[in-house]
């Protein structure tokens, strides 16, 4: 499998990274070859074999749908690179 | 000997008799810290949270009241969160980030009355196997044999670096795909990956959250068991940790192994091995056969997949865990030019604080996981992952043990040399430690010797899950026999 420039293109837009046009040209060729690593898997017969959804052959523990903790509003805020009047702040969104 | 180059046991016991106090050993790491600033282990330093933990844990001791890892003091890796303290995962979208909460892991040992000296390089979100993806730059390896530094091994590698040069008696590591044993190796000492589960994985940052586990670095076997015990346990918090109880693992340390099985998988005799890493497993097999194990041969068929496995997976969970970096909530946000929307913002936030091998393995999961290939890539990555655990199961079955494989495919390599090679040459690292993240088993590097050039060499045991202690006994056998006890001649 080979990922041309514009499927780097795509993919670099698809993950919200930015890639200056001239970097994409590298960024395909580096992706085709671990993509092309990547294909000795389907050199393996999987064939009626279960895709692994678990770690470990155990049931998850459930908890009770309850709030545990609350009015913590100046924590949650205090990383942020824009706090304002008690929330997060970005661009505008929405014209 | 100074303080600084005890073992937690020694330390323990110096510390019960009142021989020293946890401030004087405290006082002790922190100097050797101070004067070790070349190998860039410690990226944050906490000397005062550090002395009034030893302080704190000093009234314990007095009192009667010491849980065993009391006023020990560690190096914590900058993956995992530590209140009001700098914790970024040695990247630059988490500078300045500083959590308001604990991991749990960290809580559990300062529980126990340990003192965290300060927060470890690594590589970026710990993706990386020589340290050389860290924001902080490269941690170093202490051992030195002519005139190229040598990289620790990654991503803990600011964690081996700093327990193999004393600068604390034990750290924390993180082991994703062989983060924990691969630097282990590289600096000859004792690190344990446990079954997935055992260790709460809650306040860690993720990097791929069905392989992640944390464990300890230490610098012999009986340290590790000690500090295993004081980081395991079920966690509310963490859903995929296990409601199991934890095994005293120091008092299965008993130095029997008789009748005990271990198979050596013919799979890992890969091609162009180093002469070196073949007889240093040969060696320990034979270390294992005199303390009255059996060893047998065993397959582990689809070993050869395992890597490229790995990295679907891997990069597929991250590129979802690492979402979240979107300059909103924590860290980095770009300056915005005038008319740049949200769009503009996440796409240069990101391009401007994570690094290049980070961007590279959020775009393969991002596109494993597109429309029209998440079956190709991602579930047969999950289906292929599904038959390497059963070769594991069926060697269990078939009455193994535990397995011995080399550590890894060569000894420390000098920093930089790999920077001009093809991103796969470096996943190339982790060849033989991969496959148990994949299966979630335990695995542990045990140093046992050194190569021609004077670099030292480990193994690697392979246990059943949840069977830590009698894995860490096979580990105890193997070091009392390599006796290995070199150290690397201070440079720095």
């Amino acid at each position: 499998m080979s990922i041309d420039i514009d499927t780097a293109r795509r993919v670099a837009k698809l993950a919200r990274i930015r890639v200056q046009e001239a970097d994409l040209p590298a960024l395909a060729g580096e992706l085709s070859g671990i993509l092309t690593f990547m294909e000795q898997l389907n050199e393996v017969d999987v064939d009626g074999v279960e895709p692994m959804t678990s770690v470990t052959p155990m049931r998850l523990k459930r908890r009770k749908d309850e709030v545990t903790d609350g009015n913590i509003q100046s924590q949650v805020l205090k990383n942020a690179p824009d706090a304002r009047e008690g929330f997060f702040a970005v661009p505008k969104v929405v014209e | 000997m100074t303080a600084n180059t005890w073992t937690i046991a020694a330390a323990r016991d110096a510390l019960r008799k009142g021989e020293i106090t946890a401030t004087d050993l405290t006082m002790s790491c922190l100097t050797a810290i101070d004067a070790a600033d070349a190998l860039g282990a410690f990226v944050h330093k906490t000397p005062e949270i550090a002395l009034e933990q030893a302080r704190a844990a000093d009234a314990r001791i007095k009192a009667g009241d010491a849980p065993a890892l009391c006023g020990i003091p560690l190096g914590i890796k900058d993956l995992f969160c530590t209140k009001g303290v700098p914790s970024q995962a040695a990247s630059n979208i988490l500078r300045g980030f500083r959590p308001e909460y604990e991991s749990t892991v960290t809580t559990k040992l300062f529980d126990a009355g340990a003192v965290m000296l300060g927060k470890l390089n690594m590589d970026e979100f710990a993706m990386g196997s020589s340290n050389e993806t860290s924001c902080y730059g490269n941690a170093v390896n202490p051992w030195k044999v002519d005139g190229r530094t040598l990289t620790p091994g990654g991503s803990s590698g600011g964690s081996a670096a700093a327990v193999a040069a004393d600068l604390c008696l034990a750290a924390t590591g993180t082991d994703t795909g062989g983060s924990i044993r691969q630097p282990a190796a590289f600096t000859g000492i004792v690190g344990i990956k446990p079954t997935y589960g055992r260790v709460s994985r809650w306040g860690i940052v993720a990097f791929a959250s069905s392989l992640d586990q944390a464990g300890p670095m230490t610098k012999t076997v009986r340290d590790a068991a000690i500090f295993l015990q004081a980081m395991s346990g079920h966690d509310p918090k963490d859903s995929t940790s296990a409601d199991l109880p934890v095994p005293d693992f120091e008092a299965a340390l008993t130095g029997d192994i008789r009748g005990k099985k271990i198979g050596l998988p013919r799979e890992y005799r890969m091609d162009g091995m180093p002469a070196e890493i073949e007889k240093l497993w040969s060696d320990g097999a034979a270390m294992l056969k005199d303390a009255g194990a059996e060893i047998v041969d065993i397959s582990l068929p689809h070993t050869k997949y395992a890597l490229p496995a790995y990295y679907v997976i891997a990069p597929a969970e991250a590129s979802s865990n690492l979402a979240r970096y979107d300059g909103v909530r924590y860290g980095h946000r770009a300056t915005l030019a005038a008319g740049d929307g949200i769009t503009e913002m996440y796409e240069k936030t990101r391009a401007e604080g994570f690094g290049k091998e980070v961007q590279r393995r959020v775009m393969i999961g991002t596109y494993v996981l597109s429309a029209g290939f998440y079956d190709a890539y991602y579930n047969r990555a999950r289906k292929v992952r599904a038959l390497i655990k059963r070769d594991f199961e069926q060697a269990f079955a078939a009455g193994v043990d535990a397995i011995l494989t080399p550590a890894t495919p060569s000894a420390a390599f000098g920093l930089g040399e790999m920077s001009s090679a093809d991103p796969i040459e470096m996943y190339l690292n982790d060849v033989f430690t991969v496959t148990v993240n994949l299966a979630g088993l335990p695995g542990v590097a045990v140093p046992v010797g050194l190569d021609k050039q004077g670099l030292p060499l480990g193994l690697q045991l392979i246990g059943r899950p949840w069977e830590e202690g009698d894995l860490l006994n096979h580990a105890y056998v193997l070091e009392r026999a390599a006796g290995f006890v070199a150290k690397p001649q201070k440079w720095w």
